[in-house]
């Protein structure tokens, strides 16, 4: 045993990003907190790694828009290294060489839709009125601790009564418009509204994002609404990126998770939680090091938490039940590339828009084929793309004149058994998508110094996270809120006392959100551990 | 109305024709649509802004010293060739009239901006002086700024830049176009402005702005500018305060010492325009203070969810004045704020009465929503509010 054998009061399994913000808040109210990270950095699925020498990779998550204005603040992350700069606007070009653009300034993105419909133009306020409405009237859910409708209890019952009277202040059409985007798909909800196909793909690609759902599954509306509950300094739904990327955002949390005096150890794979007499006393190092702490955190995945780190004799039979059956189905890969100089994309009429995101998502039916290709396994033969050039507007990225591409994919299955081995499935997915790539930036290939391809697998042999999904589990309604990551389970505490998770896979969710982490420190402090 | 001498290539680039006066220039306010990307660019990467309006006067001969340190608060006799200083000056009553950088040129010849034309008020105090003051306005500056802007520059130039310290300036060639290079700036980050004669600005743009390609170099405006150097603690004439010679009443008029400018009044030196009053003024505590304030979001989100509203931050600087409180009594004014994207937080900059100064102090802020006045908690600081080290440190190589 080394010199960590001090008394913990907490130990957090898992430095990504919401275990990090547990640690910090935990760590703020003055517990002697652990963070055990297996790898040689903390981050999770928010790391800047680099792979190439001279160019940093946002490897996993990329783009930051839904950690609260209220962490930022409450843990001073600006301090830590916090640097968010808004993506300026997106570019999606079509199939026939047109394109369609978006911008933060609302004028200039209404004469962009006018070119392809006034009717349109002309709708898209209020549309966008109306999403911001209901990301409002959704947002104050997020940070609500999940009230179990079947088992309430009085806390439960305070907070049904809160969420039915914020539901009835929303008035009659904004209440059914919420039932509508809770229930439909994306293209569907959409539809309603516009008549513009490649408008309606632009949006309905957001819809499907860490699902392994099509824009016509229902269910991908509220996908879509949870992306547009996310702001950058007070604007709704605006985008930005990290400088030196997204484990920019990890390490300032770290470092505020630091500054209150939390200790974090890198290279320290959990074995395993070590319980005694149903509670919770300690874990044990891949290593066979064994370290005390009266509470345990995790912030891995459900099936991890549950099913790795625990053994299955201490957990009811029902709940392992439930949690073998929690749906992952990862689906995004990702692909990063380091560039020779900048790609050209002859649709773009707008060259500041390079340094927006570039959406491959041309057409609705581009999208629908794109999951049809998958969904019987392997990935989508031309995906869909979301490509984001974060060196040109942050010169810590890349060499100058050079440039460092983000480009996520979707849909890339856990298991591609039609292209060989894992090595194969990954050479042929990334050939996919560069090949998808080239129809739209022609030049691209001739760029390409360096390439990493990212599979759902991947993901999971690297960063852990089961079948890759993104959300540490898919955004679906039946595994939402109370049901997240299972019914009776959502108030971040399981059977194991002392035992708690704060991943993504608890309520609200995926992205880097930060609230998982933040809810689970409260919970643990209202214990009184 | 004027045209600067990089005029033919920045209205190429701005496109959204946001265009503003600065002393009778032609002056860009912005060039993209989002004035924020252009702030960034100044914080991340590098932007070059086009500083040609600003008065600038070319003060020479056997008497320049002894003339400058008549007019000017900071002490020129200790200024050494190649150092910059930033100075106020005041009038008769110790008022502060406009403020500027004076460079040291060489051990006769200096070169002085202003934020408005001062010839002929120059000319005036320097009667039975030898002195010789030129108004060479239409010379070219660039303001280049932002982490990246040394990179760039070195890229230019086989002048040692590195070991150009803050507030100096050198004579170079960039790309062979002869220049001036000062460490200086209104941004508060690490930046350099670059001095050059009228016929070889143009090419002395293109050929920053080919360089600058390969580090994210773009142009930008007034709005941005305004971010950065309220961010900087940097105060604004006309805004922050106002010249003595262009206001009526007493009460418009400050001294250096009430706007936090006591460091570059040097009370000690040889006689100098309004020296008596501002020893006066220093031995007694002055009339004001100005301090940053750091406004409390729970407190403003609770006024605007009490209208229904979200909270609302102000992405652009503004700078009418409002009112400060302490115990429902008014205790100085906020004269510009904003929401600093990267410090995540609402900053202002603010006159108070001096026993509100200490930092740590909770004010109260005026916040009007539908014509009702509302009161923000705030917490005075001291500025600047974002001052990182590449502002002042060396290059390395």
């Amino acid at each position: 045993m080394n010199s960590l054998t001090k008394n913990y009061d907490a130990i957090i399994i898992g430095g990504g990003h919401n275990g990090l913000t547990a640690a910090a808040y935990l760590a703020k109210a003055g517990r002697r907190v652990l963070v055990l990270e297996q790898r040689h950095l903390v981050g999770g699925a928010a790391v800047t790694e680099e792979i190439y020498p001279g160019f940093k990779y946002t490897v996993y998550s990329y783009v930051v828009s839904l950690l609260p204005p209220r962490i930022i603040q409450e843990l001073q992350l600006p301090k830590h290294g916090l640097h968010v700069m808004p993506l300026e606007g997106a570019f999606t070009p079509m199939e026939d060489g047109n394109y369609i653009a978006s911008y933060s300034d609302e004028d200039d993105t209404l004469a962009e839709i006018r070119r392809h419909s006034k009717r349109d133009a002309d709708i898209f306020p209020v549309f966008n009125i109306m999403m911001y409405d209901l990301a409002r009237a959704v947002k104050p859910i997020l940070t609500m601790i999940p009230p179990d409708p079947a088992n309430p209890g009085l806390e439960g019952l305070r907070t049904l009564r809160d969420l039915g009277g914020h539901l009835k202040s929303l008035g009659k059409e904004k209440f059914h418009w919420l039932t509508k985007i809770m229930t439909m798909s994306a293209y569907d909800f959409l539809r309603e509204w516009f008549e513009t196909d490649v408008l309606i793909a632009t949006q309905a690609q957001i819809g499907v994002i860490g699902t392994f759902l099509g824009p016509k599954s229902p269910g991908t509306a509220y996908v879509l609404l949870h992306y547009y509950m996310g702001e950058l300094d007070g604007a709704s739904s605006t985008w930005g990126s990290q400088r030196g990327g997204t484990g920019g955002v990890s390490e300032a949390i770290a470092g505020a998770a630091r500054s209150f005096g939390a200790e974090i150890l890198c290279n320290a794979p959990v074995k395993q939680v070590i319980i005694k007499n149903g509670q919770a006393i300690g874990i044990a190092l891949e290593n066979g090091d064994e370290i005390v702490g009266k509470t345990i955190v995790s912030g891995c995945d459900p099936k991890v938490t549950f099913r790795t780190l625990v053994d299955e004799k201490e957990l009811p039979s029902d709940l392992v039940d439930a949690i073998d059956k929690f749906k992952y189905r990862g689906s995004s890969g990702k692909v990063n590339l380091a560039l020779d100089g900048l790609p050209t994309f002859p649709a773009m009429k707008d060259k500041a828009l390079i340094r927006g995101m570039q959406e491959i998502c041309p057409s609705v039916d581009y999208l629908e084929r794109a999951y049809d290709d998958a969904k019987y396994g392997g990935f989508s033969k031309r995906p869909f793309m979301g490509c984001i050039i974060p060196s040109t507007v942050d010169p810590t990225m890349a060499p100058p004149g050079k440039h460092v591409m983000s480009i996520f994919v979707q849909y890339a299955s856990y298991d591609m058994p039609a292209h060989g081995d894992r090595d194969q499935q990954r050479e042929a997915f990334g050939n996919a998508v560069i090949d998808s790539l080239v129809e739209f930036a022609p030049n691209i290939k001739n760029l390409i110094l360096h390439k990493q391809v990212i599979t759902p697998w991947d993901i999971e042999q690297t960063v852990g996270i089961t079948e890759g999904n993104i959300s540490h589990g898919e955004l679906m309604l039946d595994q939402l809120f109370f049901m997240r990551p299972i019914p009776g389970w959502a108030k971040y505490r399981t059977p194991v006392r002392n035992y708690y998770q704060c991943g993504s896979g608890t309520h609200p969710g995926g992205g880097i959100t930060g609230t998982p982490g933040r809810m689970a420190a409260a919970e643990i402090l209202k214990d009184g551990n | 109305m004027r045209l600067t001498p990089f005029h033919a290539r920045t209205s190429e680039l701005c496109d959204v024709y946001n265009w503003s006066l600065w002393c009778n220039w032609l002056l860009a306010d912005m060039y993209a649509p989002d004035h924020i990307q252009e702030y960034f660019a100044i914080r991340t990467a590098c932007a070059v802004f086009d500083v040609s309006p600003i008065p600038k006067y070319h003060i020479h001969g056997p008497d320049a010293v002894r003339f400058l340190n008549r007019i000017v608060t900071q002490d020129v006799l200790h200024c050494a060739v190649g150092q910059v200083l930033y100075t106020p000056w005041c009038d008769d009553d110790g008022k502060i009239m406009d403020d500027g950088i004076l460079a040291r040129l060489d051990g006769q010849s200096f070169r002085l901006t202003a934020g408005d034309p001062w010839l002929y008020w120059l000319e005036d105090n320097s009667v039975g002086l030898d002195v010789v003051i030129e108004d060479v306005t239409e010379l070219g500056v660039l303001a280049l700024q932002g982490p990246n802007s040394r990179h760039l520059l070195k890229t230019l130039t086989d002048t040692d830049l590195d070991q150009l310290r803050y507030f100096h300036i050198l004579k170079t060639e960039l790309a062979g176009i002869p220049v001036e290079v000062s460490r200086t700036g209104y941004t508060g980050d690490l930046g350099y402005e670059i001095w050059v004669e009228p016929p070889q600005a143009v090419q002395l743009w293109d050929v920053l702005l080919e360089a600058g390609e390969a580090y994210q170099l773009i142009p930008f405006g007034d709005y941005a500018l305004e971010m950065a150097r309220i961010e900087a603690g940097l105060l604004l004439a006309d805004v922050d305060f106002y010249s003595s010679k262009k206001v009526v009443y007493e009460f418009e008029k400050s001294s250096p010492l009430e706007l936090g400018l006591g460091w570059s009044v040097k009370l000690d030196k040889e006689h100098f325009i309004g020296q008596k009053a501002l020893q006066q003024e220093h031995a007694r505590v002055p009339s004001w203070g100005t301090m940053g304030l750091e406004v409390d979001l729970n407190s403003l989100e609770a006024i605007y969810a009490g209208f229904g509203m979200p909270l609302y931050l102000p992405h652009e600087a503004w700078n009418e004045a409002v009112p400060v409180y302490s115990g429902g009594h008014q205790i100085g004014k906020a004269t510009s704020g904003m929401w600093s994207p990267i410090l995540k937080k609402y900053i202002a900059i603010a006159r108070l009465k001096p026993q509100f100064t200490r930092p740590g102090t909770h004010v109260d802020m005026e916040v009007t929503i539908d014509a009702q006045h509302k009161l923000a908690q705030t917490t005075v600081v001291k500025m600047p509010f974002f001052d990182p080290a590449r502002k002042k440190s060396l290059g390395q190589e």
